[in-house]
């Protein structure tokens, strides 16, 4: 990473630290590091009694446009695309004020994480990554900073929660924030304009580094190394199309690249299954039956192998919370 | 609102200056004309050098702006998020100015309390998209830089896809030090397409000097130059921002 000795340290506190607000007075102990960031750190932190994680920064700006898009997410009814908020503060400290906010913790693993107890939740994964797009971009912004490390997949339901909203940008004005691999501009493949293809261009790219856990640099020209990265992984080969129409730009929303996505879901699993390791999708069972007639009525009977995977996961979800 | 035009000298730099004025000098002459300077220090693995440190710190504080030290892999990455940075410092000097006007005293953003702030962070980010850009690239192209100068040139082209997103108009110059026959040459001179770089960034040579200083004394001229040319110029820049989208 970058030299940076300056400012980080004097915010970077230990474990039984008391961060007491200066306006409002509520105090915060911290508890652990949950991680950190170009714009801050954060902390697990007890409130009240409570779990809480507590971002704490020397840059008021960042804080406060974090705050902005957190406080713009609580407005929508039910929307729990990121953490809601709690709290807003300042920490004053010696002679220095550092902003802080509380918001939620969410329990939960990082997306890179959580995929290695079976490959097949990889495409269940992207397919809800692309929900909560569609929900972010019809607020009107682009997450921007899209990578695995800003995913945490809440347990036990695997729902996709975005953790560092940082990134985020209105539709129409230029990224902020971004990491290379996840970058359009850095593999050549458009500008750094917030439109939903960018975020979609990352989400693509969340397929590929979940096939490729260590990603790789750019050496030449940018398509033609991801698409021989995507023919080289059996796995990835299967959602070529949608991966390849992505990184290209061709999908205008992210309900488009997700219907196209579940398509080829349905349709590989009619063929022989979708990837499965683990035992916790009931979908060989399904694609064996599936191959044993191989009918014209390839549609209805996706419709149908869909409902019914969707059916048991239900189930399952309701063993496991029961 | 109008946007104006925010001015900065982004020099890229790996060590020590050794001719001529006193760089920190020249960087505080820039400030006082509202040029902000920038400065990255490029170093290879693991050798730093407490001199250059300081050097580069304080070149930075003289000159209002941004500065940090980076091994040469991550440069693009830092080139535009300094460049990002030094601008909303530039505007968030001048929102803070505006603040002590209206609330008469010595306040600033940090004074107000957080529920305040995010109207003043919506209006910093607008500004920041919208306003004009100028930026003068000051390359040290002193021996020890000679193996780090792709890594340079991919950073810039980088930097001008980032700035390039942005809704504001861009013009980028770039200079070098030393140069073949004067202490700095200049390289590109003032347009919006920064990509023009990649045919002459290959032919450079390098060594001599470092003359820091006096490479920030020209670069400023060539501030008061463009002022000039503009208005000469005056609507050359517009297609320019439409074929790049």
């Amino acid at each position: 990473m970058m030299i940076n000795h300056s400012l980080r340290n004097q915010y970077k506190v230990s474990p039984g630290t008391v961060i007491k607000g200066k306006w409002y007075n509520h105090e915060y102990r911290i508890i652990k590091e949950l991680g950190n960031g170009a714009n801050g750190i954060v902390y697990l932190a007890d409130c009240h009694g409570q779990d809480a994680a507590l971002k704490i920064s020397d840059n008021s700006m960042s804080i406060s446009s974090e705050i902005n898009i957190l406080k713009s997410f609580a407005k929508v009814r039910g929307c729990t695309l990121g953490p809601s908020l709690l709290a807003v503060d300042d920490w004053a400290v010696k002679d220095k004020v550092f902003p802080f906010y509380v918001m939620e913790y969410i329990k939960g693993e990082n997306y890179l994480d959580f995929i290695k107890k079976g490959d097949s939740w990889t495409a269940v994964l992207i397919l809800r990554l692309l929900k909560n797009l569609s929900l972010l971009h019809g607020m009107g912004y682009i997450f921007g900073d899209l990578k695995p490390e800003n995913l945490i997949i809440s347990a036990p339901a695997g729902d996709v929660r975005f953790v560092d909203v940082g990134g985020i940008t209105p539709i129409g004005r230029s990224i902020k924030e971004f990491t290379e691999f996840f970058d359009r501009g850095y593999w050549g493949m458009g500008s750094r304009k917030a439109d939903p293809a960018y975020d979609l261009f990352a989400a693509a790219m969340i397929f590929i580094n979940s096939y490729y856990p260590k990603r790789f640099g750019r050496k030449g020209e940018g398509l033609s190394e991801l698409t021989r990265a995507v023919n080289e992984h059996k796995e990835l080969r299967r959602y070529e199309k949608v991966i390849l129409k992505a990184l290209m730009g061709k999908y205008d929303t992210a309900d488009s690249m997700r219907e196209e996505l579940l398509r080829i879901i349905s349709q590989n699993s009619a063929k022989g299954g979708i990837p499965n390791q683990g035992t916790k999708e009931p979908s060989l069972v399904q694609s064996r039956t599936a191959r044993k007639k191989k009918t014209k009525g390839r549609h209805l009977e996706s419709l149908i192998l869909v409902l019914l995977i969707s059916f048991i996961y239900i189930l399952y979800i309701y063993s496991r919370l029961l | 609102m109008n946007p104006g035009t925010i001015r900065q000298i982004l020099l890229i730099t790996d060590g020590c200056s050794n001719h001529g004025e006193d760089p920190s000098a020249m960087a505080a002459l820039a400030r006082e004309q509202g040029i902000t300077v920038n400065v990255i220090g490029v170093v290879d693995q693991d050798i730093i050098d407490e001199k250059g440190l300081s050097e580069i710190e304080s070149i930075a504080k003289a000159g209002g702006g941004v500065s940090q030290v980076v091994y040469s892999a991550q440069l693009s990455q830092t080139v535009q998020m300094v460049t990002r940075k030094g601008m909303t410092q530039t505007i968030q000097g001048v929102v803070n100015k505006e603040l002590q006007q209206i609330l008469g005293r010595s306040q600033t953003i940090e004074d107000l309390p957080p529920d305040k702030r995010g109207e003043i962070v919506e209006v910093v980010d607008e500004l920041g998209e919208t306003a004009g850009l100028q930026v003068l690239v000051l390359v040290d192209t002193s021996a020890s830089m000679k193996h780090k100068l792709p890594t340079v040139k991919e950073a810039l082209l980088d930097l001008s896809l980032s700035l390039n997103a942005r809704m504001g108009e861009n013009h980028f110059s770039v200079f070098i030090f030393p140069g073949k026959k004067s202490e700095v040459e200049k390289l590109l001179d003032w347009t919006p397409r920064l990509e023009a770089l990649t045919n002459i960034f290959p032919k450079l040579t390098t060594g001599g000097m470092t003359p820091t200083g006096p490479a920030l004394r020209e670069a400023l001229g060539s501030f008061k130059k463009k002022r000039s040319l503009r208005s000469l110029l005056s609507n050359d820049d517009k297609p320019f921002f439409e074929e790049s989208v």
